[in-house]
């Protein structure tokens, strides 16, 4: 972590290189971070619905299992799940691809801090587009649970609303926000680790890859019982 | 000029270079042969700093590579150029951008100068307008050569080829060699080419230091070689029928 922040190149190759990322890791990411979100939010809102049906509970109640779900846990964490599948494996796959065809020897010989030039944009654009995707989530898996309990007329629209806003503690908001810039340096870290260290060829690019994924996974869920502990 | 004081190297327990020194004067080509596993790239690789021997010192002009501060060590890394076995073409970036690229992060060049040099990179190097190419567009032989244009963009002082002509053909290979040749001459840079190609030893051999397992066996220059004494470089030297009958 600490060669990182050694011998760094001008500043303005860091910005060029994080904008660079940040459209690989944020806006590509988009696609399947909407479609697991909405789908999150109408399941959860026809599961929450088919277990709590009963006339002592109000439906309102739904909207408001599906809001606390999705704002502690769902969205930050299945999200940051998805996360170190998509970009997780893609960091690793692309610094194992450049370490083994030698890119990254090239990079060293040409006299540039290769980790801090690789690595250290992937970690900051992580850390820019994560909670943006995690705030996006939580958005669209509200509007899905909206759309799926509508539609299937387990709620209405309106009390879905009354539901949302029905003793809201906007202390979710800040730590669902702690836990996703936790989960994204998690998964741009251990990827890039995994990636930057691969060694031999092509099946070790794949072990690498596979490797990223599943101990990012780990330590996602490790830091979200961590975090769960600590600030609730 | 680079020399190499009593270089050795292992890795855990097995070593690899034993006591090797030498010399590689500038403006010429130095060549490092061997068979496989001899420890050539190993060598290669402490040279340029990628890999740090376990005893000896690399001079860069009389300034002590090995046990050079940060600073140095950027500086002297700035000042090599440096072909790879695979070409290592950045895969994300085209033809300009790769041979570009240590221009941007090394030097304020003005755009336009840098395009400039660019363009009289990959003329020395034979091509022209494939600027816009991915290097997945590329044939090996062209990969070879915009590697050689993005290692002397920079006017480096020293080259260094890790085999320039691994899997290429005959004729593309003997280009490359003329190529380094021309420009070991033209740029005056103190080349050094890691090769076990015989072609390339009788082409462009002006110094070969030659290794076996891990020992430097013997130097000498092309014309020396074909009447060596020494039985492991005759081996390698005469290992096929052609240079036998040639014999």
């Amino acid at each position: 972590m600490i060669s990182l922040l050694e011998r760094r190149e001008k500043f303005r190759t860091y910005v060029s290189l994080t904008i660079n990322e940040c459209i690989k890791i944020g806006y590509d990411s988009l696609f399947i971070v909407s479609i697991v979100s909405i789908f999150m939010g109408a399941v959860t809102t026809i599961q929450t619905a088919f277990n709590l049906v009963g006339p002592l509970i109000p439906d309102y109640v739904i909207s408001l299992v599906v809001r606390d779900m999705t704002l502690l846990e769902l969205s930050p964490t299945i999200i940051a799940i998805v996360f170190a599948g998509k970009v997780g494996s893609n960091i690793a796959g692309e610094l194992g691809t450049m370490r083994i065809t030698e890119q990254i020897d090239a990079l060293e010989v040409m006299g540039v801090n290769s980790s801090s030039y690789l690595v250290l944009p992937k970690i900051i654009a992580s850390l820019l587009m994560f909670p943006i995707l995690v705030i996006i989530s939580a958005t669209l898996a509200i509007s899905g649970g909206y759309m799926a309990g509508v539609l299937t007329d387990v709620i209405t629209g309106q009390e879905y609303i009354y539901g949302l806003r029905y003793e809201f503690n906007p202390f979710n908001i800040p730590f669902a926000l702690v836990k996703s810039y936790v989960f994204a340096f998690i998964v741009a870290s251990i990827s890039s680790f995994q990636g930057y260290y691969t060694s031999g060829g092509a099946l070790e690019v794949g072990k690498s890859s596979t490797n990223a994924v599943t101990n990012s996974c780990i330590f996602i869920l490790i830091a979200d019982y961590i975090l769960a502990q600590v600030l609730l | 000029m680079i020399e190499i004081k009593n270089i050795s190297k292992s890795f855990k327990d097995k070593q690899v270079l034993f006591d090797i020194s030498g010399t590689f004067e500038k403006g010429r080509t130095n060549l490092i042969i061997g068979a496989s596993g001899t420890g050539k790239s190993v060598l290669l690789k402490c040279l340029v700093g990628l890999l740090e021997p376990d005893v000896g010192s690399v001079l860069f002009d009389n300034r002590n590579f090995t046990n050079a501060n940060k600073n140095l060590t950027t500086q002297i890394r700035r000042e090599i150029g440096m072909l790879f076995q695979g070409s290592a073409l950045f895969d994300s970036k085209n033809v300009e951008e790769n041979i570009k690229f240590p221009l941007d992060i090394l030097t304020n060049t003005p755009e336009n100068e840098k395009i400039e040099k660019v363009n009289h990179c990959l003329e020395l190097v034979g091509l022209e307008k494939i600027n816009d190419k991915m290097p997945s567009e590329l044939s090996g032989g062209m990969k070879k050569r915009v590697g050689i244009a993005r290692a002397i963009v920079n006017d480096s002082k020293y080259l260094f080829c890790d085999e320039p002509n691994s899997g290429l053909d005959p004729l593309t290979a003997i280009k490359i060699d003329d190529l380094i040749l021309e420009l070991t001459q033209k740029l005056n840079t103190t080349t050094i080419v890691v090769t076990h190609d015989m072609n390339s030893v009788v082409e462009i051999g002006e110094y070969i230091m030659f290794l076996h397992e891990g020992k430097k066996l013997w130097e000498g220059n092309n014309k020396k070689i074909l009447k060596t004494k020494v039985k492991e470089l005759n081996d390698f030297v005469f290992s096929n029928k052609l240079m036998k009958k040639i014999k």
